[in-house]
């Protein structure tokens, strides 16, 4: 592993594969932040009815689970493939 | 039949089908056919516990009361869930290799396998827990109740209602035991249980859809009108704490990996990593359908429902209120088994985590470790697990009766929350800093369960438990310490408040003191373990794989090669890779040239195939659990030591043997000489015999022997005689010597004389070829001795120069000298080879001669030295020489310097 330069460019498949992982890993953050959006309506009478409310809450949570949903579909098997070293030369550090 | 009566047989044929669905999968699982139990949609069902009776019912409650406040409670777990590339992927992988079975546990195993964490731990989940398995036994009495009340009849009566509680517990008692005690499964799965539970979320979806589309389609005459209705309500506004919002979003993610119901189905039970792929989303989209329906049914409830009426029971009440009697029944269907389900689990959970950290360890103390045969323990353990959920379910049920089920209850389900939270810093600092210690978390979980305990817990509970003066004016009337206005920040809601300082304290505390403490090895490689549980699968390795990697076969090789060699080992090759000195405790990096090296070093202890497994092992991230390689470790360690013991063993018994076989040598050769000598003494006895014999009988038989011849024949016989005579004489001397019969002649006299007697004594007996050269001691040296032995001895020695000496002109050197302490000592040196290395041991045995070819005598001469100087107190020695045969005489100056005689001759030299 050392001993060996390490890959500064990879196949355009490992790099899809990250690139879905950040994806993996952003989803949540996206979901906080959105979670966190009704903190900023104003209340009361005159402010955001709670039927909308409702419809927000709702469509974002399901917008959620569809991103979730294509997101896992994509990620099957994540331990087949390295992330930043061909498997070879794992296989040699590993003896 | 009244409808009270068909709901209790409906929810009796109902338990009894979930019992037969739990008989079926663990039957089925039993026999291998058990593939369609682990799908990951029955994973995700399985999951749904989250919903308890609390959310099944108090979710439309909690929504009348606080509009959409309750959604928090579901947002939570559906960022953790989609997140789960974050923290679950990490936590259900690190389960799995290390073999998790309960949240206790897996804090105990991070933290070097720390029993009083274990504890600790389990204290805070049945703290938090009881109350929560309460408020489910409430929720089945009141439901019960109440869907009696509606259809006006009173069923079993008053006395019975909290007979019901004892009842559903004393139930949920028997099903957890029956199926979640079945056997000893190593990873700790119930088959029977995630089944019968994943039926019960179907039941408890299904329910809580039919109530929530029947609102909608069939009260309210559908979606636009139902929007319209929920903005005409009272809670028609947006109104929201901003501060609950996001704590109760936290909370209930923190919950949703704290909880022990939730770590069992989603890390214990979990069969195969993929399947928390699928309930990424599906479990989301599980609880959106939960939450789908609940803001219109607790509008309608409000509408329709006169103004007393409990919104915990909206859920039940508006179809009975409508006369749908089996819809109602089927929601009762719906409340019944969220909280079967959930005290199922949390019996389970909890007590997996009593029996195994509490029970099990005061067991093997009490019993002294006596139980080493395995089904022994085996047996123990299921009757501890069986007698724990007993106890769990009885101090539910008991805890139910004693607060009287009243509103305290229905506020528990966020304590309870804020309660198992605490466990959350530890854990995530456990998963992802290798620096977190078993004492920071120790310190850190104290201080998160103490402030929750006195900030939220006890204030809760009401009743008195907490005294009002303390609430209001803080312990000993100091103001700051008011539980629910910690220093003095007043105006929060107590749960935030709770939640924030109980938290956030924990986990300052938590990391300070690991900062501050040094973790032991164990913890170290378990750190190591947790935190790289994901490079180690064989995904990227980092530059920290790489340290943990080094620390973990320093570990390693510590138990097998000892530890300053492993050290000393390491250092040199840390050295050897940077190319300079390092400062001690370097760690190289585990590259394969020292891999390479670090194997051969092993296998010279454990054998190649082992060294190559166990490097193998930590290096190549098979998932064997650490404490398994270190048993091994420690196996190998004993071996080594027994087979030093028996080297050291083998070693003494060779040398043993050694020296027997020198003494048999000597004894067999002193054998072949003693039958040389006796053969010889037969010769030398039967020479002068014949002879005498011959010249006897002719001066008998012959008659004319001249006078002449008479004369020469008797002299021949004279000689004869006088030879045998001296023959037998030193025999007979050596005899008297060695039984120590001898009578010493002592008086006082001169060494010189007695070396001038023997020196003319010798030169009378034989040809004059020896020269003898004397190197006397200055001043005359006097003795006190037997100066007749003492002459024999010398005379003695002179005749052996003079028939041994192999020189062309022998000569034979006397130097004597006085030594400070008393002795004497006489070196006879000559300029012959000396006697032959081989024999040297032999010559002062009797019956022994340096060389046979020389046979001048019987052998008996050194001996006979050697016992008479023995006698005399002094001793007569071979110098072993290059050149010459050196002898030497040491012998006392007076007769009290004399050295105490020797007893036997000794076998050896």
């Amino acid at each position: 592993m050392s001993d060996r330069p390490r890959h500064l460019f990879v196949e355009r498949q490992t790099y899809r594969r990250r690139r879905l992982q950040d994806a993996a890993r952003f989803l949540p953050v996206l979901g906080i932040v959105l979670m966190m959006v009704p903190l900023l309506w104003s209340e009361g009478a005159e402010g955001v009815t709670m039927s909308g409310a409702v419809i927000y809450l709702f469509l974002i949570w399901a917008a959620l689970v569809a991103a979730a949903m294509v997101l896992s579909l994509y990620l099957r098997d994540d331990r087949s493939e390295p992330e930043d070293s061909p498997p070879e030369s794992r296989r040699e550090a590993g003896r | 039949m009244n409808t009270v009566n068909l709901l209790i047989l409906v929810c009796t044929v109902y338990v009894a089908l979930l019992f037969l669905v739990a008989f079926v999968a663990e039957r089925s699982a039993m026999r291998g056919r058990g593939r369609w139990l682990r799908s990951p949609m029955v994973y995700t069902l399985s999951l749904s516990i989250y919903c308890t009776a609390w959310t099944f019912y108090g979710a439309v409650g909690y929504a009348a009361r606080s509009g959409l406040e309750y959604i928090t409670i579901y947002l939570g777990p559906t960022i953790v869930m989609i997140g789960w590339w974050w923290v679950l992927r990490k936590l259900v992988r690190v389960g799995r290799a290390q073999r998790v079975t309960s949240i206790a546990d897996l804090i105990s195993a991070r933290f070097g396998k720390s029993n009083l964490l274990a504890v600790g731990v389990t204290i805070l989940a049945v703290v938090g827990t009881t109350p929560y398995i309460a408020l489910q036994l409430q929720s089945v009495t009141l439901s019960f109740a109440s869907f009696a009340d509606a259809v006006g009849q009173p069923g079993p009566g008053d006395g019975a209602r909290a007979s019901t509680a004892l009842w559903v517990a004393m139930g949920l008692a028997l099903f957890t035991v029956l199926f979640g005690t079945r056997n000893l499964d190593a990873n700790e799965r119930h088959h029977g249980v995630v089944m019968a539970i994943a039926v019960e979320a179907v039941v408890k979806l299904v329910a809580l859809l039919a109530v929530g589309v029947f609102v909608v389609w069939g009260l309210s005459g559908g979606v636009n009108e139902t929007l319209a209705r929920i903005d005409a309500s009272k809670i028609g506004n947006w109104q929201m704490d901003g501060g609950r919002w996001a704590a109760l979003t936290f909370l209930s993610a923190a919950a949703c990996l704290c909880l022990p119901r939730m770590f069992q189905v989603m890390v214990v039970e979990n069969a195969d990593e993929a399947h928390l792929r699928t309930a990424s989303w599906a479990f989301p989209g599980y609880l959106l359908l939960m939450s789908l329906f609940v803001v219109p049914i607790a509008v309608m409830g409000l509408e329709r429902l006169p103004e007393g009426a409990n919104p915990d029971l909206f859920v039940l009440t508006l179809p009975l209120a409508e006369g749908q009697t089996a819809l109602a029944i089927f929601s009762f269907l719906g409340g019944f088994s969220s909280a079967t389900s959930m005290v199922i689990v949390a019996a389970l959970a909890l007590a997996t985590m009593v029996s195994n950290h509490m029970v099990m360890p005061l067991w093997l103390r009490w019993t002294g470790g006596r139980a080493s045969v395995s089904g022994d323990v085996r047996h123990v353990v299921l009757l501890s697990r069986r007698i724990s959920i007993a106890g769990v379910v009885a101090l539910g049920y008991v805890y139910y009766r004693t607060t009287g089920g009243g509103a305290a209850l229905a506020s528990i389900g966020l304590v309870s929350f804020a309660g198992v939270a605490q466990v959350l810093p530890v854990m995530i600092g456990g998963l992802y800093w290798r620096g977190a210690t078993r004492l920071g978390a120790l310190a850190g979980l104290s201080v998160g369960f103490g402030l929750w305990g006195y900030a939220l817990f006890l204030p809760s509970l009401g009743g008195g438990i907490m005294p009002q003066d303390i609430l209001a004016n803080g312990p000993l009337g100091i103001a700051w310490l008011r539980p629910q206005a910690l220093f003095g920040i007043e105006g929060l809601d107590p749960l935030v408040h709770a939640v924030l300082w109980s938290l956030l304290l924990n986990a300052l505390t938590f990391f300070t003191v690991s900062l501050a403490t040094f973790p032991t090895p164990l913890e170290r490689l378990q750190g190591a373990q947790f935190v790289n549980v994901l490079n180690q699968a064989g995904s990227a390795r980092s530059w920290s794989a790489g340290a943990a990697q080094a620390e973990d076969l320093m570990v390693m090789a510590q138990r097998i090669l000892g530890a300053p060699e492993a050290q000393a080992f390491f250092e040199q090759e840390a050295e050897r890779q940077s190319g300079r000195a390092v400062r001690p405790g370097a760690l190289p990096e585990p590259n394969p040239d020292f891999l390479q090296r670090l194997e051969r070093e092993l296998s010279g202890s454990v054998g190649a195939a082992t060294a190559h497994a166990m490097v193998a092992q930590i290096v190549g991230g098979a998932s064997v659990s650490v404490r398994e390689l270190l048993a091994v470790a420690d196996e190998t360690a004993q071996m080594i030591e027994y087979s030093d013991r028996l080297e050291a063993q083998s070693k003494e018994l060779a040398a043993t043997a050694a020296k027997l076989r020198e003494a048999n040598d000597k004894l067999t050769r002193l054998s072949v000489q003693k039958d040389a000598f006796l053969s010889q003494i037969s010769h030398e006895l039967r020479t002068p015999m014949t002879s005498i014999r011959a010249f006897s009988e002719i001066l008998r038989d012959t008659a004319d022997v001249s006078p002449e011849e008479q004369r020469k024949y008797s002299s021949i016989i004279h000689d004869e005689s006088v030879r045998l005579t001296r023959l037998l004489d030193d025999l007979l001397d050596l005899s008297v010597l060695e039984n120590g019969q001898v009578n010493l002649n002592i008086r006082q006299g001169d060494l010189r004389e007695a070396l001038d007697k023997a020196v003319s004594a010798a030169a009378a007996e034989g040809d004059a070829g020896l020269r003898v050269l004397r190197e006397d001691a200055a001043a005359p040296i006097r003795l006190e001795t037997d100066f007749d032995r003492l002459g024999q001895v010398f005379i003695n020695l002179i005749a052996n120069a003079r028939k041994y000496c192999d020189a062309a002109a022998p000569e034979l050197r006397i130097t004597t000298r006085p030594l400070s302490d008393g002795q004497v000592q006489v070196d006879f040196v000559d300029n012959g080879s000396g006697i032959p290395l081989e024999a040297r041991d032999l010559i002062f045995e009797k019956f022994a001669r340096a060389s046979p070819q020389r046979a001048g005598g019987a052998g008996l001469g050194l001996s006979i030295c050697r016992q008479i100087m023995e006698r005399l107190g002094g001793a007569v020695d071979y110098l072993p020489s290059e050149r010459n045969a050196h002898f030497r005489v040491t012998l006392p100056a007076t007769a009290a310097a004399a050295r105490p005689a020797r007893g036997k001759p000794k076998l050896t030299n």
